[in-house]
């Protein structure tokens, strides 16, 4: 007798979950590397500002006042080119604009701000340090963070840079920001984890579950709500049973309920709007946000870095990472420093092996494929593959036969056939309408469906630019109509 | 003109230096679905009404179906080449054209018939369409229209009486004596369900012979078993719903139990869903994936269309059978049930 499990009932996939290399690896910790090359952007919001000289304070203000969580922050320089750094430093900031600030993953010294191979934008400003391997990295200690007030929490995990780690990389003190007059009365921790491959969220759940528990009591404090759900796919008994544990120990009388709701296996189960709706039932509507049904999604080891950040006082300078496929010599859940290169990565877990075909940063349904391995960990990178021959499907594509799988795999109910057959014929400027603006996310369960193998989220991506460029076109000719 | 057959760029991917490693947009796993996959299983669900035909009506049936599937595929092939496409005949869907031609003509007809059907069926119906995918009408449904429009007389007298004796090799050979014995659905529509039952046995025995397959009628329509367990494989693997065939059975067998007898709702619905490619057009050829709507409520929208137009022809038109062009009328209203019927965004649902 199966208990019926949770899940969202409108599309999704399932892959092979090839999460059998690392599923059982405990989290190991890597030495620090020659370098570390820190994007001044790993969040959602505007680049950090780092000082390289000449050194000099100046208050910004460009408009783009987004961020509560900053009120009246004067932006000041950090460090210059030679400056000594320790871990945990704080080297960049985004003053009173929406963003999260940046700290030295190692410590070291300052070597300036380089143009870095980025894996979703080609290049990207990087402050690089170069790691002494002599400096002493900082103690942190246990406070009890039921002394702070709601603000000072805030506060604490503003300073400690904590972003989404899920991969969205949104400000999590800005998260907490909710507007005055919401009705909250859900947390949702995200612990679904379901691209295949990645089980770093696992192992955080495994390893740190009481850490997760007291994070999100701190959460739920910072919304001023009781409830709790910990969403986790039925594919992780042991990270179930661990959290299960770690609730029954913590068991406090503050009136707080936490509870793990386990959920069926299904690909994108781990999407906000789809482990909102698995859990709750309710549906996020088109263009607002989760808290507009009363829910804050938090993935589980953002909830373990904010119970770091407030209770210990660490900011986030590393992190777990599945380093995983066929083709990396020794498979591994890896703690790196943010902006250690992945080269360095493969040579510390012994190199590659020949067939190695393709590498991912990121999980295979949503990463992205690198030509480079120069490359830096981010905040959100939550690992990279290398996969082998065997295990990339290069076939060419051929036309679309209309059999209607990838209608049935998109969650968010699209239409990825027309939209494909759209952007084919030059035309995909006018496929605004289908929705593909607003409602897809890119999970790529169209195309995994797709049996011609049509790269169906490359289609919506094009089509989206078309769409742009055909709003700008418009903007334009409106000012010369008005101007004329 | 968009190009049909894009192909991503090839790499070496020697990756081991990090370099000539593949590149390409997510996602980075497929399924094992192929296009080609989903065709050949649909070619083996269609083999056993074959070889059963094979002992009903003699070998013959067996050559046409190879001519016929040889003239598909050599037209597909001849056609992208002269048009300077890429040549796809690997993929599997002009055999199962040439398949379902042969199975909707009678096993009587002479060798020619199955070629001209399958010109017709390919490259009339789909290459100047623009190849698969951009198809409007079921490929084999225009060829068999074609030739009952273009030979009716090769395509409606050519009936073989079922061997009884194993004899398979009856009817091979240039003279083949065709039976003009009538298929039962020609006598029930022109003498009536009393005068069918003289002819072709007891009502049970009627149930019986069109359920195994031992009726006058095309190569492969007469085995309505054999049908129903293909079709019931397609929908167990998820390659095809069951939408449209029940729904294509379920009004058929209705409306004919309505209309079809000397008053309402007194005909028979059995030998209605039994008799005359019923089966074959249910699950296979109304459930064309380019040729029929794609969601569950337009499907059952199409399917009974599909029956309701087959009961309609069989009952006042003038062909006993009504399949065939039941699906051909339904076809090119695809697009427009696809307007109808989209897919429910997920938004849509939000409830507070």
């Amino acid at each position: 007798m199966r208990t019926q499990l949770a899940t969202f009932p409108k599309g999704g996939v399932h892959p092979k979950e090839n999460k059998d290399l690392t599923r059982a690896l405990p989290i190991e910790t890597m030495p620090d590397p020659s370098k570390v090359s820190l994007f001044l952007k790993q969040h959602v919001g505007a680049p950090c500002q780092v000082s390289v000289p000449p050194r000099v304070d100046a208050p910004i203000d460009d408009g783009l006042l987004l961020a509560a969580s900053h009120p009246g922050a004067v932006f000041r320089l950090l460090v210059h080119k030679k400056e000594r750094v320790n871990v945990g430093d704080r080297v960049g900031d985004t003053g009173n604009r929406l963003g999260a600030v940046l700290h030295a993953s190692v410590g070291g010294m300052v070597q300036g701000v380089e143009n870095a191979l980025h894996y979703q934008e080609g290049k990207a400003q990087a402050l690089v340090i170069q790691t002494d391997p002599e400096s002493v990295p900082p103690q942190y200690s246990e406070v009890d963070w039921r002394a702070f007030s709601r603000e000072e929490i805030q506060a604490r995990i503003a300073a400690a840079g904590i972003v989404g780690l899920g991969g969205a990389g949104f400000p999590t003190d800005v998260k907490l920001n909710v507007k005055p007059g919401t009705r909250l009365d859900t947390l949702i921790l995200n612990g679904a984890e379901c691209e295949p491959y990645i089980t770093c969220d696992h192992r955080v759940m495994v390893t740190y579950a009481r850490e997760i528990v007291e994070g999100a009591r701190i959460l739920l404090t910072v919304l001023g709500i009781t409830y709790c759900a910990i969403g986790v796919e039925n594919n992780k008994p042991d990270a179930i049973a661990a959290l299960n544990e770690a609730i029954a120990r913590a068991r406090a009388d503050d009136g707080f309920r936490i509870e793990v709701k386990p959920l069926a296996v299904k690909y994108p189960q781990g999407s906000a709007d789809q482990i909102m709706q698995s859990i709750t039932g309710r549906v996020r509507p088109s263009g607002q946000r989760s808290s507009s049904i009363g829910i804050i999604v938090q993935n589980v080891y953002t909830t373990k870095m904010v119970y770091d950040a407030v209770a210990l006082g660490k900011p986030l300078t590393e992190r777990v990472i599945t380093i995983t496929g066929r083709a990396i010599a020794r498979p591994a859940n890896l703690r790196v420093k943010i902006g250690t290169p992945i080269s360095e990565i493969v040579n510390y877990l012994g190199g590659t092996t020949p067939d190695l075909c393709k590498v991912v940063v990121g999980g295979p349904m949503m990463g992205f494929a690198v030509s480079d391995l120069d490359i830096p960990i981010t905040k959100t990178t939550p690992g990279v593959l290398f996969l082998s021959h065997e295990e990339v499907d290069a076939q060419a594509f051929g036309p679309c036969i209309r059999c209607g799988f990838c209608l049935d795999a998109c969650p968010m109910g699209l239409e990825p056939n027309t939209i494909g057959i759209y952007v084919e014929a030059g035309r995909g400027a006018e496929t605004e309408p289908f929705g593909l603006m607003d409602d897809c996310f890119e999970c790529g369960s169209c195309a995994y469906a797709c049996p011609a193998k049509r790269p169906l989220v490359q289609f919506i991506r094009l089509a989206r630019i078309e769409i742009n460029q055909a709003r700008k076109l418009k903007e334009a000719r409106e000012q010369i109509r008005k101007a004329g | 003109m968009a190009t049909h057959h894009s192909t991503i760029p090839h790499q070496s991917c020697d990756g081991a230096d990090g370099h000539h490693l593949l590149v390409s947009v997510s996602p980075h796993l497929k399924s094992d679905l192929t296009v080609s996959r989903i065709m050949w299983t649909v070619v083996a669900c269609l083999m056993p009404p074959l070889l059963l035909s094979i002992f009903v009506f003699g070998f013959q049936t067996l050559i046409i179906t190879l001519v016929s599937v040889i003239s598909c595929v050599a037209t597909e092939a001849i056609a992208q080449r002269l048009l300077g496409r890429p040549v796809t005949v690997k993929d599997g869907s002009a055999v199962i054209t040439g398949v379902l031609l042969a199975y909707v003509i009678p096993p009587g007809v002479p060798l020619w018939t199955p070629v001209f059907g399958g010109v017709m069926a390919i490259f009339v119906t789909k290459v100047i369409m623009g190849g698969l995918g951009f198809n409007i009408f079921n490929p084999a449904l225009i060829g068999r229209a074609f030739l009952v429009a273009t030979y009716p007389v090769a395509m409606t007298t050519s009936w073989l009486s079922p061997i009884r004796d194993w004899a398979i090799f009856k009817h091979t050979g240039p003279a083949v004596d065709a039976v003009s014995s009538a298929t039962p659905l020609y006598v029930l529509k022109h003498y009536g369900m009393a005068a069918m039952l003289e002819q072709f046995g007891s009502r049970a025995t009627v149930y019986k012979d069109f359920f195994l397959g031992a009726m006058p009628g095309c190569i492969g329509e007469t085995s309505a078993l054999l049908l129903l367990l293909g079709g019931l494989y397609l929908i167990f693997k998820g390659y095809i719903r069951w939408h449209i065939p029940v729904s294509v059975i379920a009004s058929t067998g209705v409306l004919t139990w309505i209309f079809g007898g000397e008053r309402l709702f007194t005909g028979d619905p059995i030998i209605a869903v039994l008799s005359g490619g019923l089966m074959l057009g249910a699950f296979f050829m109304a459930t064309d994936y380019v040729t029929s709507p794609n969601q569950r409520a337009g499907q059952i929208v199409f399917g009974i269309g599909v029956g309701a137009l087959t009961v309609l022809i069989r009952l006042k038109g003038g062909y006993p059978e009504g399949v065939c062009y039941a699906i051909l009328l339904m076809n090119p209203l695809t697009p427009a049930i696809d307007q109808l019927f989209k897919p429910k965004r997920f938004s849509q649902g939000a409830v507070q």
